[in-house]
């Protein structure tokens, strides 16, 4: 008898369409939708100028991408110096903070004590919460006399892609170190605890248990930091130098990608003009690159997490 | 029998000898983790001991005409009274340009102030001719002065403090110093506010459209995939997004040409306006990843219960969602507009002026931001600009700091609430 009641009811409870609500639902879903145009506006606008720049005459794909000059000037745009440049830059970035992110983040999640813990963490964030313009002023005003006093003025040039990825390197470290240090802490303690129990020492159940067991996590973040390598820009805009070059040596200037694209547009530069498309095309190519490196670290979370109850 | 003794032996012996063994490497690696952190901690502080030490030190200054040469009286330069001073200006300047100086401005007009900075500009022209860092001003004094004696005979050491109330208030100047980061800090504040006004509704409304609206459909998922990659993308990519659609597609717009704007000093969009919205692009996935985990934090049984009183949707996401998830949401918004403080590169990519010296007055100015004034001044080779841009390194830090500290008080205010 109640349940007839309800049905009866049922008719009266029918949705009702309040023009307030769909209006504000509607800006809602806008914004949500905004971010979608967001992407496509990148892809768009880098491609579109990208397409101009492939297109005219002086430019050939293949040279683009198999070069080893790139001098606007006389029409040579071959875009290996930018990139090894940039692949200079964020290996040696790498070198630092890949090893020194994952020991400090071993360090905090097994062996740190609690108190030690919550004076180092908020100091690795206060590092990682510095404007990269200031680690671009302390490598050019520290790290390069350093190397300098170092390895000889001879040697070492003021600007120079070693200065510029390690300071990087520095920038980079409480990022892989904080996301490191998360997989760690969610590996459970009935694995730390087992491994103790069979004669473990502290070292094997950090290295030989949690390590592996929260692998997906600490590739994950390895893989952000190289896309944030790739992708920083004032530490190589003022330590790495101006004017690309093809070198491998770390000890000479050579100019990033980014570099490139800030030095560039920091000039007067009219639009239209071949200088202005190209560093669209190194934008994309730099948005794709970096793209890649996001999905593939989100793709390694997704599949290799570990999951325990 | 014996060999299976001596089987138990060996692994009994091994066991006994790699233990110690084992351990050791143990204590090795410890130390190794450990140094690590420390070489963290010694990082930072090198950064900030690199800042300061820069910041504060020893000028050597050689002045075209000795300021005790001009005393009258033995009345010292700055105590002279304002005829005296004009009546110095008229005997060193050349007449005419000291009638363009009374047909700028008459010297009646003119305070006291005025009249000695324009002695000091013009007649005793201070040129600094070496800096020394403070640790060196400190350790090595007496070189310092001894070498000066030698190498600028005619120059006068001074301890500067490059970061000091004038340099916060003065305009950016050519002259190391004279120049300050007023217009830089005022350029900063006004982008940021736009970047607020135009990331924070747009922000939060999408977390509350993901987290409280959303199904579970691929649209959605595609939303929220996309807001997690977008917050990868290297900020220069949001730079030249802002140079192609805010300065040059949406130029009437930011130029403020439609608006009726047609101030000559406005650079073709390359104004404080699409310096905003481009960092508003940039921290928008930011705010809305911080908003959701707010939103998602506010429990359940709350929004149960407006239900239960018939409030509809709207009713309830407004009324008791959003006021418990404030202060996370503040939180979040403060740490993101702390990022976009600091961003440079996308400004310099939009188009940041290299040289203002007065004040922003409208959205539709041209701009210079703090980051951007220290990139000029870094990037230049003479080392009394490195002085300076460690000074304005220094307000940068203390105005990062104070949001910060909001940040992290808005969110023990926030804890101590729920407990």
């Amino acid at each position: 008898m109640a349940g007839g009641d309800e049905i009866g009811n049922e008719k009266m409870l029918k949705r009702r369409v309040r023009l307030n609500e769909s209006v504000i639902q509607g800006f809602l879903f806008f914004c949500g939708v905004f971010t979608i145009l967001i992407t496509l506006g990148i892809v768009y606008e880098l491609g579109k100028e990208s397409m101009l720049f492939f297109r005219s005459d002086e430019v050939s794909l293949v040279k683009f991408f198999t070069g080893t000059k790139w001098q606007p000037k006389i029409f040579e745009f071959g875009i290996w110096p930018l990139v090894n440049a940039t692949l200079m830059t964020t290996i040696t970035a790498m070198m630092i903070a890949l090893p020194l992110g994952l020991c400090v983040a071993i360090y905090l999640s097994e062996y740190a004590s609690p108190k030690a813990r919550n004076l180092l963490k908020p100091t690795l964030e206060v590092l990682a919460g510095i404007p990269t313009i200031v680690y671009g002023y302390f490598a050019l005003t520290f790290m390069t006399p350093l190397l300098r006093s170092i390895f000889g003025r001879d040697v070492v040039e003021i600007y120079n892609t070693a200065s510029a990825g390690l300071v990087m390197g520095i920038l980079i470290l409480p990022l892989v170190s904080s996301m490191s240090e998360d997989a760690l802490s969610a590996v459970p303690r009935s694995l730390r605890e087992a491994a103790y129990g069979l004669g473990a020492t502290k070292l094997e159940v950090a290295v030989r248990i949690v390590v592996p067991a929260a692998l997906s996590g600490i590739a994950a973040a390895f893989i952000i930091g190289i896309s944030r390598a790739i992708g920083e820009t004032m530490i190589v805009a003022i330590a790495a130098g101006a004017g690309p070059n093809f070198t491998f040596n770390p000890f000479k200037a050579a100019e990033t990608m980014t570099g490139h694209i800030v030095r560039i547009s920091g000039g007067d530069i009219s639009y239209d003009s071949i200088d202005y498309n190209s560093i669209f095309a190194i934008g994309l190519l730099l948005f794709f690159m970096t793209l890649g490196l996001n999905i593939i670290s989100q793709q390694i979370v997704r599949r290799f997490r570990e999951v325990y109850e | 029998m014996t060999t299976s003794t001596d089987a138990n032996k060996k692994v009994g012996m091994s066991e006994e000898s790699n233990l110690p063994q084992r351990h050791q490497v143990g204590t090795i690696w410890q130390v190794v983790f450990q140094a690590s952190t420390i070489i963290g901690i010694i990082t930072l502080t090198a950064l900030l001991y690199n800042i300061v030490n820069s910041a504060f030190g020893y000028v050597a200054l050689e002045s075209k005409v000795d300021p005790e040469t001009l005393a009258i009286n033995d009345v010292p330069l700055e105590e002279l009274p304002k005829e005296d001073l004009v009546q110095i200006l008229k005997d060193y300047v050349s007449a005419g340009l000291f009638r363009r100086f009374e047909r700028d401005k008459p010297f009646e007009n003119r305070t006291h102030e005025e009249i000695y900075a324009l002695i000091q500009e013009r007649i005793i022209q201070p040129e600094i001719v070496s800096t020394w860092s403070l640790f060196d001003s400190i350790t090595k004094k007496n070189e310092i002065f001894s070498q000066t004696k030698i190498k600028y005979p005619k120059a006068e050491l001074h301890f500067v403090s490059w970061l000091n109330p004038d340099f916060v208030t003065s305009p950016q100047s050519s002259n190391p110093l004279a120049a300050g980061v007023r217009t830089a800090i005022l350029g900063s504040l006004w982008t940021i506010g736009i970047t607020l006004l135009t990331a924070f509704p747009l922000g939060v409304g999408a977390a509350v459209y993901l987290e409280e609206y959303a199904r579970d459909n691929l649209l959605n998922r595609i939303i929220q995939t996309n807001i997690s990659n977008l917050a990868g993308v290297p900020s220069i990519i949001y730079g030249m997004l802002g140079l192609a659609i805010f300065v040059r597609t949406m130029e009437p717009l930011t130029s403020g040409a439609i608006f009726g704007f047609t101030d000559p000093t406005t650079a073709n969009g390359r104004t404080i306006l699409s310096a905003g919205l481009t960092l508003a692009l940039l921290i928008l996935p930011l705010i809305i990843i911080n908003a959701q985990e707010a939103i998602r934090a506010v429990p359940l049984s709350l929004r149960h219960a407006s239900y239960g009183l018939g409030g509809t949707k709207w009713q309830t996401v407004w009324h008791h969602v959003l006021p418990n998830a404030v202060p996370g949401i503040l939180t979040g918004t403060i740490l993101a507009i702390s990022r976009a403080i600091g961003e440079t590169a996308p400004l310099v990519v939009v188009g940041a002026s290299t040289f203002i010296t007065f004040d922003p007055e409208s959205p539709f100015s041209k701009f210079t931001t703090l980051p951007i004034q220290i990139y000029q001044w870094t990037s230049r080779p003479q080392g009394e600009f490195r002085n300076i841009a460690a000074a304005a390194i220094i307000v940068l830090l203390i105005l990062l700091l104070a949001l910060n500290a909001s940040a992290v008080f808005l969110r023990n205010r926030y804890s101590r609430r729920l407990a």
